[in-house]
This record gives structure tokens, C-alpha cells and sequence, in this order.
């Protein structure tokens, strides 16, 4: 009688014996040329690991939606007026950079896939450009800060880059501390904490001589290592150094915790300017009227009602606002590719030569890439109402004036 | 006779290995490349922790330097140049931390070498946050993945080579000393902490190397894409599939392995971390002294029973029980 770890064993042996024949069955698809009934389109997205929460901020909602939104339509239109449906191919990438560059691979030299949507974050879209570039894919980066766009377009002459870099970001802020020192509004001192990793460091490199530039006196300049939860001493500092406006450069966690330990200890900047997460949906919700008048990266104009229509069809699919920052954007970016596609069809060539030379009209507006680079950005932007607004540029039509100082807590 | 027999087998392998990508397209390259690439870690992994038996969790921190290494010096120096140099920051490193670390045992030289990978990848960050400024490093290279493809194929060769002749060697039985009682080996005058560093030494160096040569797959190196301690894990299970102290037990574990980690991710995405998890207890569970272990002792099992068949069925139930009970 066999006993039942035996039988375990030999089980376990052939799950395994098969599973590595069904890798080599499916190696073996015939790639037969048929005739056309649909549009492959794929991606890659960190599902799982420590990227999962951004994809499943700005990414994975807006690719759900502009493919249900395409379904809607009858499938994608093509230039002579046909509508094709489109057939999705969806990969976790893990948060592993070596997973997300083989899920590309898969995509482009398997599933042989028509389009490309790119992964989350700076990292990966440049871990899988060479690809992109090579196979001859359009990329469309967009949730990618990144100050040498201009340099990647020259040497992936296909990428697009949609959420400027940290220079553009910094130099807004300090414009903003500036023409309000100027005003007369708050004192040309500035405290400023940064979290010790990506984000953080970009921007706060950006910062210092952005700051400088404008004749504005950084008081305070400290960095804290990422999951740091505890901020009373740095806050405390801040509050002694004289400045009348803070700025942290903080990650989602850091931001919340940052917001919740200023009200506790009465910390009042004139200027409260706080990092990624301040423009998630929730933080407006969950704060509500405390949150008017601080100060983040992003915004949006809520005079444009496309974009408002937009934020509610995300609402009722995915149950939840999109963040106010690059969710829009990406919603915008995949409106450029239908359009492309309905204007010269399926060749990635010619699909490039459009998206970069093409005027589009997307949930952003009228909208048009630079250089391949999308460059109409809200870059500050201040809670008002209830609504994170854009604040700069402040020449660009529909920014709202900020309102400050920030009244202090309640 | 037949060592020799084995080692044309081998190099018959390795010479199919090196032509395969004439023929795969992108996809099977970079299959290629990922499944070389855990054959060698785990290989190296074994090199050191199937015979002492120490637990190692720190291949990511070794790896990660490889692939630092690679992107600070990547411009200034010639490619095999800068894969030399890796290989020499790796072996310093393993150096101290091996003389730190190797008479800690069990337990805590595990908690240890995890708490390794987790320093180095701080210190990292601090050294880019604080001195240069910048966190991300841009990594690029003229050649394509065939050339990482080869690189790793020869360092493959070279890891499987060593491992063979260590086995073979004095040094291999000293360690099979070491792995079943150090208190014992100590006392027969073998200089276990000086053989224990140098296997150290050269299993991270060889893992260093992977991470270098990997490197380039990446364009973008930045502390946590590097130093992602699931490398350390899949390294580990893949190690312990196959059977740790064998020669080709890392590869019989890591090649199925890999496989099935690729066929789950492509076709079950959504569910592929929570079959992971199942599949890690199983084999812990199942298969504790591996694959190759088990094999031999169901081969065992299958002669003596037939032995005892012959001389009669109630002798073979309990030939094949007693050979049960050895194989556990």
C-alpha cells in the first residue's frame, strides 16, 4: 500500500513535469497570418509588491476605463471606418524590474501584440524602453518624473513623456513662494524636509537652486529615510526655523502621517506644501474642510467639464474618484493612441509620426505633445473648496489664484 | 571512464545552450537569460550552504553590488574590466562579513545574512542621497541581451565546474565534515572557520558576478529594484527543490521552477503570488532533501523491492520499508 506521502510527493512531481510542458506547448502556437477580428493590446503593471498602490492609483483604473470606454464604442476605429474590438493581455510585473523587461519581451515577441501600454513608475518605463524602442513600440510614459525626458526622446526617438520633471515642479513652487513674498503674504524663508528615496531626492535637488535662484533662503533642509512615521522633532524644528512656508517632499504615508501630526502639535506655515498623496481623492474626503488651502504637485481645472465628466464615468467604474495628479493624464494619454489609430491605422510607424506632430482633443483639453513631451501640466495646485485647483502655471487658462496664508488648523 | 562520459555530456549541453539563441526569438532569450541566471545563483547559492549547511539570505546583497558596481563604473571601463571589479568588491565584502559572521550559527547567521542585504541596500541610498545626490542610475549599453545570454552561460559553466571539482577534491570532503558535525571537524584539526570563509568568498563572488552581468537587462538601477529579496527567496527554494548538496541538484530545481514561475505569470497573474505561496510549503513539505534525493531513494526502493521479489514477496514489503526509512 502506498503511504500518503508518497502519493503527495509523486503528485507534486507532476504538477510540476506538467507545467513545464505546458510552457513549451504554448511556445508552439502556430502564429498563422489571419485574417484580422481584433486588436491586441497589452501591459505590464506592478499588481503585487511595493509598486502595487501607485498602479493602482493612477494606472490600472485608467486603463480599465479607457478600455471599457473603447468596448463601449464598438471596439477601435480604424481609418476606414471599420471598429475592431480589442483583445487585452494583462501581466502582474510584480514590482520586479528583471519580471516587467521579460513581460514586455512576452508581449512584444509571443502574444506579438499590436500596442503597448507602459508599467508605473520612472523605474520600470525606463527599465522597458530599449524594448519598446527596438520592437518599434510608441511609449507612452506617463507616470515617469523625469528631468532628461529631452535626452530619452533623442535616443527612443518613439517615447513619450507626459509628467515633466522635478526641475518644472520646484521651479513652480518657488516661483509661487516668490511672487507671494513679493505680495508681501509671507516672509522669503523656507523649511523643507524630503524623503530619502526617488521622489524626494529629485525634487529636493531641483529645489535648492530653484530657491536660490529666486533669492529665497532655505532655512531648514533635512532628508528622513523612507517609512519614517514619526515627524515631531523635524516638525518642531521647522516650526522654530522662522519660515513661513514648509514644504515636504514626502510619499503617501509620510504625507498623511505629515498632515495628521501638524494638526496635533498646531503647526501653522503660512505655506503648507506637502508631497504625493496630498492629491488622492481620499485626503480631500477624509480631511475635508482642514484640507483648503494646502498645497501639492498636480490639480486640475475644474472649469473643464470634459475632465469632471471623466472623474465621474472613473467614479462609476472603478468606485472611486481618480487621483488629482496623473490619473487625467493617463486617461488623456490612451485617448491620443484611439485617435492615432483612427486617423492612420495600425501601423506603429506611422502611429509615432502622429503622436508626435498630432493635435488632440483629449479629457485635458485641446492637447498637443512638445519635443514628445507633454508640457500643458498644472504643477502646483491648492485644495479650494473642496477641490485640488491648479495653481501654476498661473498664466495658463483656467489656473486659480492661491489663496493664502494658509488659515491655521481648526 | 565515466567522469569523463559526464563531463562530454555537459559540455555537449552547454554548447547547444550557446547556440540556442540563433534560433529563439526576443521572448526566448530573455527565458534564457532569467533561467541561466537563477541555475547560476542557485548553483552558487549551493556552493556554499548545501554542504555547511548555513542558510543564506544574503545573494540579493551580493547581487546588488554586482549590479552597482556595474552602473557607477560602466563608462569609465572596459566590460570585462568592470565585471573584474565587481567580482573584487564582492569578494571584499564577502571577506569581512565572513569573518564576522561565520562562527555565528543556525538561526542567527539566517537573521544575520538577511540583515545584510538590508544594510548594504541603506547604505546605498544614504551614500546616493548624501554624497552624489541622485538615486536612480542610467545603465546603457550598445549591446543586446545574446551577449548578457553568454556571459552568464560561461559563468554557468565556470559555477558548475568549480562545484564538480571542489567535490572531488580534499576540500569537498572536509566540508561534508563540516555540514554533519563542526564539533567533530574542529576536533580533527580541520581549520573549519578558514574553509567555511573561502567557500563564502567565492559563492558570493560568483552571485556578484550574475548581478553585474545582469545588469544591463535594466537601463534603470536604483536601490530597490536591485536589492529585491525575493531573489534571495526564489534563489533558496530553487536550491532546495533540486537537492542543495548535489551538483546539478540547484539546476534540476531551478529550471522547473523558473518555468512554472513564468507559465503562472503569464497565465495566472492574479492568483500567481498566492500559488507561489502554496508551492513554497509544498516543496518544503514534500520534498525536503529535494528532488534528486528523492529520486535516488524511489530508485533505491524500486531495486531492492525487486531484489526482494525474488527471493520471495514477503522479504520485498519489507525491503522496500526499511528503505523508506532511510531515504527519510
Amino acid at each position: 500500500m502506498k503511504s500518503l506521502k508518497d502519493r503527495l510527493r509523486l503528485s507534486t512531481f507532476a504538477v510540476l513535469a506538467a507545467a513545464s510542458l505546458a510552457t513549451f506547448g504554448f511556445a508552439a502556437d502556430d502564429a498563422a497570418a489571419q485574417e484580422r477580428k481584433s486588436i491586441k493590446i497589452g501591459y505590464a503593471v506592478s499588481k503585487t509588491g511595493a509598486n502595487a498602490g501607485g498602479a493602482a492609483m493612477t494606472t490600472i483604473p485608467n486603463y480599465k476605463l479607457w478600455l471599457a470606454d473603447v468596448a463601449a464604442n464598438g471596439g477601435l476605429e480604424l481609418p476606414d471606418g471599420t471598429k475592431l474590438p480589442v483583445e487585452v493581455i494583462e501581466y502582474d510585473d510584480r514590482s520586479s524590474a528583471e519580471e516587467v523587461v521579460r513581460a514586455v519581451e512576452r508581449l512584444a515577441g509571443q502574444d506579438q501584440v499590436d500596442f503597448i501600454l507602459p508599467p508605473w513608475g520612472t523605474g520600470f518605463n525606463l527599465a522597458v524602453a530599449p524594448l519598446f524602442d527596438r520592437y518599434g513600440y510608441p511609449q507612452l510614459a506617463v507616470s515617469s518624473v523625469t528631468d532628461k525626458a529631452p535626452e530619452f526622446v533623442k535616443r527612443w526617438p518613439k517615447s513619450y513623456w507626459f509628467l515633466g520633471g522635478g526641475r518644472d515642479y520646484a521651479g513652480a513652487l518657488a516661483k509661487m513662494v516668490d511672487s507671494q513674498t513679493e505680495a508681501g503674504v509671507i516672509n522669503s524663508k523656507v523649511a523643507m524636509i524630503s524623503v530619502a528615496d526617488g521622489f524626494g531626492i529629485d525634487l529636493v535637488n531641483a529645489a535648492r537652486p530653484a530657491f536660490k535662484e529666486a533669492g529665497i533662503e532655505v532655512v531648514m533642509d533635512r532628508t528622513y529615510p523612507v517609512g519614517t512615521q514619526d515627524f515631531t522633532t523635524l516638525l518642531k524644528e521647522a516650526a522654530a526655523s522662522g519660515a513661513d512656508t514648509f514644504v515636504a517632499f514626502s510619499y503617501p504615508p509620510d504625507t498623511f502621517a505629515l498632515t495628521q501630526q501638524s494638526q496635533v502639535q498646531a503647526f501653522n506655515p503660512k505655506v503648507l506644501y506637502l508631497g504625493v498623496g496630498a492629491g488622492f481623492p481620499t485626503y480631500g474626503r477624509n480631511l475635508g474642510p482642514k484640507a483648503e488651502g494646502i498645497m501639492t504637485l498636480g490639480g486640475i481645472d475644474i472649469k473643464n467639464e470634459r475632465n469632471m465628466a471623466y472623474r465621474e464615468r472613473h467614479k462609476a467604474l472603478n468606485g472611486e474618484y481618480p487621483d488629482l495628479w496623473g490619473s487625467v493624464i493617463t486617461y488623456a494619454s490612451l485617448q491620443m493612441l484611439q485617435e492615432s489609430i483612427k486617423r492612420v491605422g495600425l501601423d506603429r510607424e506611422a502611429v509615432a509620426k502622429e503622436l508626435s506632430t498630432g493635435t488632440f482633443d483629449t479629457v485635458l483639453g485641446e492637447t498637443k505633445l512638445e519635443n514628445n513631451q507633454l508640457r500643458q501640466l498644472w504643477l502646483l495646485g491648492q485644495w479650494q473648496n473642496g477641490n485640488l485647483v491648479g495653481v501654476e502655471p498661473a498664466d495658463r487658462p483656467g489656473a486659480s489664484k492661491p489663496v493664502l496664508p494658509k488659515k491655521p488648523w481648526q | 571512464m565515466k567522469p569523463i562520459l559526464g563531463v562530454l555530456a555537459a559540455a555537449a549541453v552547454f554548447a547547444g545552450l550557446a547556440v540556442a539563441p540563433f534560433y529563439l526569438g526576443t521572448y526566448g532569450i530573455g527565458l534564457m537569460i532569467g533561467m541561466i541566471g537563477y541555475v547560476t545563483l542557485a548553483s552558487a547559492w549551493a556552493l556554499f550552504s548545501g554542504p555547511t549547511r548555513f542558510v543564506s539570505l544574503a545573494t540579493v546583497a551580493f547581487f546588488g553590488i554586482g549590479a552597482y558596481t556595474v552602473s557607477v563604473f560602466y563608462e569609465s571601463f572596459p566590460p570585462l574590466m568592470v565585471l573584474g571589479l565587481a567580482a573584487l568588491i564582492g569578494l571584499a565584502v564577502a571577506l569581512v562579513v565572513g569573518l564576522a559572521t561565520l562562527r555565528l550559527a543556525g538561526v542567527y547567521f539566517v537573521i544575520f545574512t538577511f540583515g545584510l542585504a538590508e544594510l548594504i541596500r541603506q547604505l546605498v541610498t544614504w551614500y546616493e542621497v548624501n554624497i552624489t545626490g541622485t538615486l536612480g542610475r542610467y545603465l546603457f549599453v550598445s549591446y543586446g541581451p545574446e551577449v548578457v545570454y553568454w556571459k552568464l552561460l560561461v559563468l554557468c559553466a565556470v559555477t558548475l565546474g568549480i562545484g564538480y571539482l571542489i567535490q572531488r577534491s580534499r576540500l569537498g570532503l572536509a566540508l561534508k565534515m563540516i555540514g554533519d558535525d563542526e564539533v567533530v571537524a574542529e576536533h580533527c584539526g580541520l581549520p573549519t572557520a578558514r574553509v567555511k570563509l573561502a567557500l563564502f568568498a567565492l559563492s558570493s563572488v560568483i552571485i556578484t558576478l550574475v548581478g553585474a552581468i545582469q545588469a544591463p537587462r535594466w537601463t534603470y538601477i536604483e536601490p530597490t529594484i536591485v536589492f529585491n529579496p525575493t531573489i534571495s527567496f526564489l534563489t533558496l527554494i530553487m536550491a532546495l527543490l533540486g537537492g542543495a548538496n548535489r551538483l546539478w541538484g540547484p539546476a534540476v530545481g531551478a529550471v522547473p521552477l523558473f518555468l512554472l514561475f513564468e507559465w503562472l505569470s503569464a497565465n495566472f497573474p492574479d492568483h500567481y503570488s498566492i500559488i507561489l505561496g502554496l508551492l513554497f510549503m509544498a516543496i518544503v513539505f514534500v520534498l525536503p532533501r529535494g528532488v534528486l534525493d528523492f529520486l535516488e531513494g524511489l530508485i533505491a526502493r524500486m531495486r531492492k523491492q525487486r531484489a526482494g521479489e525474488a527471493s520471495g514477496a514477503g522479504a520485498g514489503r519489507g525491503a522496500g520499508r526499511l528503505a523508506e526509512g532511510e531515504a527519510k
